[in-house]
């Protein structure tokens, strides 16, 4: 089980290439993010998370479908961890292994409207599903 | 001058104007849009996971094309740009991304992120000069007062974009100089619209655009412009808007007296 | 064949736990030239040193070996005890076998074996070792000191107490640097320019203080005990001897529109200005690029204004050459370029200031005469947000790797004043952690929350955004009850990294001392020489070494004092013997060496050789044994193999790479 739990760490730490023992906690990714409020598990938690190898709570976290892709994180982060990578890597780990998507193509046409640029659609299947 | 061109597909159907503008002021300007054969979409996100390789190919096959003619390849979306611009860095300077895309591929030459990348506002500034532009403007914007809105795509991260000082741009400041408006600087200007979240989260996405176009207003913007479709979709939801939004290449066709010949 | 003893250390444990030391004084037994070997628990004990002096007696020796840690340690203590025993103590050897074996070995076995090669390298060399005499240099009992803020001035009171003559050479047109910018100090909150006044004045008034202001040290050749130093003093167009420091010409000079470096840019000085009121020399200097008649030609208002006839519009920069025996950086700090911290919004908004720039605002002499207003539109703040660790602990490109050391202090001394001076100004500060070790810090931190009241936030702050209505909204993480923050504030202060003064980078150069990545100059050993250069005769005295506040400051400028003054005591010096000498006959006058000797020890002379019976004139290298420091760059570099090196001679480098090899 806590092997199990080990991989997931380091499966995450892979896909996203993100060091977190470089993180100091100062907190400026939670400061810098403009989804913050809709966040269960704030940005700057991420890294304790696994840290504490609990990819778990990480893969069912509202969270992963509240992160922008903005980089607002990666850019300002002083020590280079790029949280926002972290978070993509959970989202992965999400829409690879389950196939539990968070977009299904049956919801798509109530979400459309007239004004609706393809771009939209394309980089939300990328984002939300395999 | 003539210069590689990927669209990407919001340019050929919600977005034709963004294009039509682009190319005609290109016609003035005295350099040439030649468009990528066969191009594929990039996606609209760059791939973070570095064990992503098969969605990084339409872009790569989009650069190998460039590369093949001896040219630049320009963007104009931002979101084609940042993925573009991304992978093209990452098969420069990633090798195990580089080698896995090119078994992928199989050139005849390995594609190793030769291709120069720009986006269409810095063919303006580094190849044609902002200079050189303001010569070219038969219609200046005179007395507008215009607020850049940048988002995040093209400037973050800075160290990859290399566009502009991500937390302090200009460029699109120099732009509506250019064509002889007044820019007006606001904080929101980098900060994200919601990007593809609206398809979903259509509230969240309106409330970081209302913070955006409220904050534009306060500092006494007449509009805004931008370069992407989508923050252009987006920032026309705000609930909070009462000045218009308009793509860049718009008010660069106006300038330069060829909108009404597009228009046609 | 020499005599060698062999001595293996076993460093209590550290050695010994690894190596079987025992096995390497019998394996030892067996090398040529070996006669005596042992093992003892502390070689370098007082026991220890008596086996050594023992063996020499008792079996005539003639080289020694010691199996123990790093020569950095402990080469000098083995030298010693053999001249005691009246060996020469070139003839001692090191081999390493603690650091370069024990300590990062595990296998005895392996261990073991290493050690004993490492040993017998060491035989090898001392087989070939000749006894070595050092020279001899004199040393110049005056010391040069670079920098006159705190760090310089309170080093050059020590060196000039003791009786020594000391010259300051300082950059800007008065000394008294950053020290002299602050308003109050921690943690006592004593107004800084009451402190630093009066040692401006005891420096200047000295008998043996010398000061250059407004000058710069432009070239340094020499080495310990005996350096020529070139120093550049920039014309200042004011005669010194006559100007009475009036003030008449700075207050009638029409031009006005020059920033204030000493108010960093906050307000205007004009051209022709002392950078403060107490400026020592009380002198005037005329900014060249800012005066109307250097400019123009026309104006020349300062001149018809000064009674005494000291403006001199043709002075020129003048070049003073003078000898020294010692030299101490104390060349200070500034504080990073903000560039590249745009989302605080410092180049967007004038209520965004760094924390010196605070320093100005709240000092009577400031450019807001002491009243805490904002720069844009001159009213009084409300709201008053700290920001911590600007540009500090980053491990990106954008900021410096180190914490910055002073800021929490300054933070928590800015918070309380205000708070203390205008009691309805909130203030809150935004941290990372609080970093308060030092005599009654922390105390002081504590005194800012609990009996002023102000409101430590813990968590960093991702942007500060400019308001239409003016003021500027602060947008920042709370940690501790996991919330973002959104404060809307008047004035936001940025506790901004300081790093070396950017002109270390030349200094350093020109001194052949090292510095490090950040730029600070790197010190002989981080614990037991804090305030060396590894240089010879290069003094650390300030910031210039690594961020510290005053109290330490003043501490290490006054260790600096006595490490130089150590210097100065001595009349001459032992030059080092392991210096490079060129054969004549195999040199091929290619300047190659002369080329990589940093430290100009080689020069080219015509000479006449006798090659075989030809007699020739060749040019030839000519190393100078007092300015060689024995690096062996050249010994390298030479195609010939003419150069060699004393102690280090290249067939003695073989000897020990055979013997590995072996």
């Amino acid at each position: 089980m806590s092997s199990n739990k080990k991989k997931q760490a380091e499966l995450i730490e892979e896909i996203s290439g993100v060091n977190p023992l470089k993180c100091m906690k100062c907190g400026k990714c939670s400061a810098t993010c403009p989804s913050y409020n809709e966040m269960d598990i704030k940005p700057h938690q991420f890294v304790s998370y696994v840290i504490n190898e609990d990819v778990e709570s990480l893969v069912n976290s509202k969270s992963l479908w509240k992160c922008l892709s903005c980089f607002a994180c990666v850019e300002r982060c002083p020590r280079d961890v790029k949280p926002g990578k972290l978070i993509d890597a959970a989202r992965q780990m999400v829409v690879r292994q389950r196939n539990n998507t968070y977009l299904s193509p049956d919801e798509i046409p109530e979400l459309l409207d007239p004004e609706l640029p393809q771009q939209l659609l394309v980089s939300a299947f990328r984002r939300y599903r395999r | 001058m003539k210069y590689s061109y990927y669209p990407g597909c919001t340019l050929r159907t919600k977005a034709k104007d963004l294009d039509d503008y682009a190319r005609a002021s290109a016609r003035v300007l005295g350099f040439e849009l030649e468009e990528v054969e066969d191009w594929q979409c990039c996606g609209g996100v760059y791939p973070l996971g570095t064990d992503e390789i098969a969605t990084k190919l339409s872009s790569v096959r989009a650069l190998n094309a460039a590369k093949e003619k001896n040219q630049e390849l320009v963007t104009i979306c931002s979101a084609c740009h940042h993925v573009i611009k991304r992978v093209n860095d990452d098969m420069k300077n990633v090798e195990d991304i580089c080698t896995r895309a090119n078994n992928y591929m199989e050139l005849d030459t390995p594609y190793k992120g030769e291709t120069k990348v720009l986006h269409y506002l810095e063919v303006l500034r580094d190849r044609v000069g902002f200079d050189e532009l303001k010569k070219k403007v038969v219609n200046p914007l005179k007395g507008k007062k215009i607020g850049a809105y940048y988002g995040c795509l093209l400037l973050r991260p800075g160290k990859l974009l290399e566009f502009d000082n991500p937390e302090n741009p200009k460029i699109m400041e120099d732009f509506i100089r250019a064509i002889g408006a007044e820019p007006v600087i606001y904080p929101y200007r980098n900060e994200c619209c919601g990007g593809y979240i609206s398809l979903k989260e259509k509230d969240m996405a309106k409330s970081m655009c209302d913070k955006i176009t409220e904050s534009a207003e306060g500092f006494g913007a007449d509009m805004l412009i931008t370069a992407c479709p989508l923050c252009m979709y987006n920032l026309n939801k705000s609930s909070a808007k009462k000045i218009p939004v308009y793509y860049f290449t718009e008010l660069l066709a106006e300038a330069l007296g060829v909108k009404e010949v597009q228009a046609s | 064949m020499q005599r060698i003893g062999v001595f293996v250390c076993h460093c209590g444990s550290n050695i010994a736990a690894t190596v079987d030391v025992s096995k390497v004084a019998e394996m030892a037994l067996m090398e040529p030239g070996v006669v005596h070997a042992e093992d003892y628990q502390y070689m370098c004990s007082e026991a220890g040193q008596a086996k050594i002096a023992d063996a020499i007696h008792e079996k005539k020796l003639t080289g020694i070996v010691v199996c123990s840690c790093s020569p950095r340690m402990h080469e000098a203590t083995f030298r010693k005890a053999a001249e005691r025993a009246g060996l020469n103590p070139y003839m001692v050897e090191i081999a390493n076998i603690r650091e370069h074996c024990s300590w990062i070995h595990k296998d005895m076995e392996e261990a073991t074996k290493k050690a004993v090669i490492l040993m017998r390298a060491a035989v090898a060399k001392v087989n070939l070792n000749t006894p070595l005499q050092p020279g001899e240099s004199r040393v110049t009992k005056r010391a040069l000191i670079i920098g006159g803020g705190i760090a310089g001035i309170q080093t050059a009171l020590d060196i000039a107490d003791a009786g020594y003559e000391v010259d300051i050479v300082e950059k800007t047109p008065s000394i008294g640097g950053r020290m002299s910018q602050l308003d109050k100090t921690f943690p006592t909150l004593d107004c800084s320019a009451c402190i630093l006044t009066p040692k401006m004045v005891e420096a200047s008034a000295h008998e043996k203080i010398k000061i250059y202001t407004y000058s710069e040290v432009e070239n340094v050749s020499g080495f310990v005990g005996d350096f020529t130093v070139d120093i550049r003093k920039k014309a200042r167009s004011v005669d010194m001897d006559k100007c009475t420091g009036c003030g008449v010409c700075q207050e009638k000079c029409p031009s006005k529109k020059a920033p204030s470096e000493f108010n960093r840019g906050l307000n205007n000085r004009s051209a022709i200005y002392t950078p403060f009121a107490q400026a020592i020399p009380n002198v005037p200097v005329i900014d060249r690029e800012a005066c109307i008649k250097f400019k123009t030609g026309k104006c020349g208002i300062c001149s018809k204004v000064c009674q005494a006839g000291a403006i001199d519009y043709e002075q020129k920069d003048e070049i003073i050459t003078e000898k020294y025996g010692a030299i101490v950086v104390a060349t200070g700090f500034d504080t990073i370029n903000l560039d590249k911290y745009d989302e605080y919004a410092y180049s967007q908004s004038k209520d965004v200031i760094t924390s010196l720039e605070l320093e100005r605002v709240m000092n009577a002499a400031g450019p807001t005469h002491g009243h805490l207003e904002r720069l844009s539109d001159g009213k009084a703040p409300k709201e008053m947000v700290f920001i911590q660790c600007v540009g500090s602990r980053c491990s990106d490109d954008r900021g410096k790797p180190y914490c910055s050391k002073i800021c929490c202090m300054y933070t928590a001394k800015h918070a309380m004043l205000i708070r203390d001076k205008y009691p309805d100004v909130n203030v809150t500060v935004f941290y990372i952690d609080v970093r308060t070790p030092g005599k009654n810090f922390d105390e002081f931190y504590r005194r800012a929350v609990e009996q002023y009241g102000v409101n430590y936030i813990k968590g960093q702050v991702g942007k500060v955004i400019p308001q239409p209505n003016g003021k500027l909204l602060v947008q920042g993480s709370d940690l501790l009850d996991n919330r973002q923050i959104l404060k809307e504030a008047d004035m936001v202060v940025l506790a901004t990294a300081i790093e070396p003064n950017p002109d270390v980078r030349k200094i350093a150069t020109m001194l052949t001392a090292s510095i490090d990545t950040n730029n600070f100059l790197t010190e002989a050993h981080a614990k037991l020489r804090p305030v060396e250069s590894p240089t010879a005769g290069i003094f650390l005295s300030g910031v210039c070494q690594g961020p510290k506040d005053i109290p330490e400051t003043v501490a290490q400028a006054g260790a600096a004092a006595v490490k130089a003054i150590g210097l100065l005591a001595k009349d001459k010096l032992m030059t080092n013997p392991c210096t490079a000498h060129s054969d004549e006959l195999l040199c091929n006058g290619c300047s190659t060496c002369e080329n990589v000797c940093p430290y100009g020890a080689i020069t080219y002379e015509d000479k006449e050789v006798n090659d075989h019976g030809i007699r020739e004139v060749r040019r030839l290298a000519v190393v100078n044994s007092a300015l060689c420091q024995g690096c062996g760059a050249c010994t390298v570099a030479c195609p010939s193999g003419a150069m060699d090196l004393q102690g280090f001679s290249n067939r003695q480098i073989i000897a020990e790479v055979d013997a590995i090899c072996r």
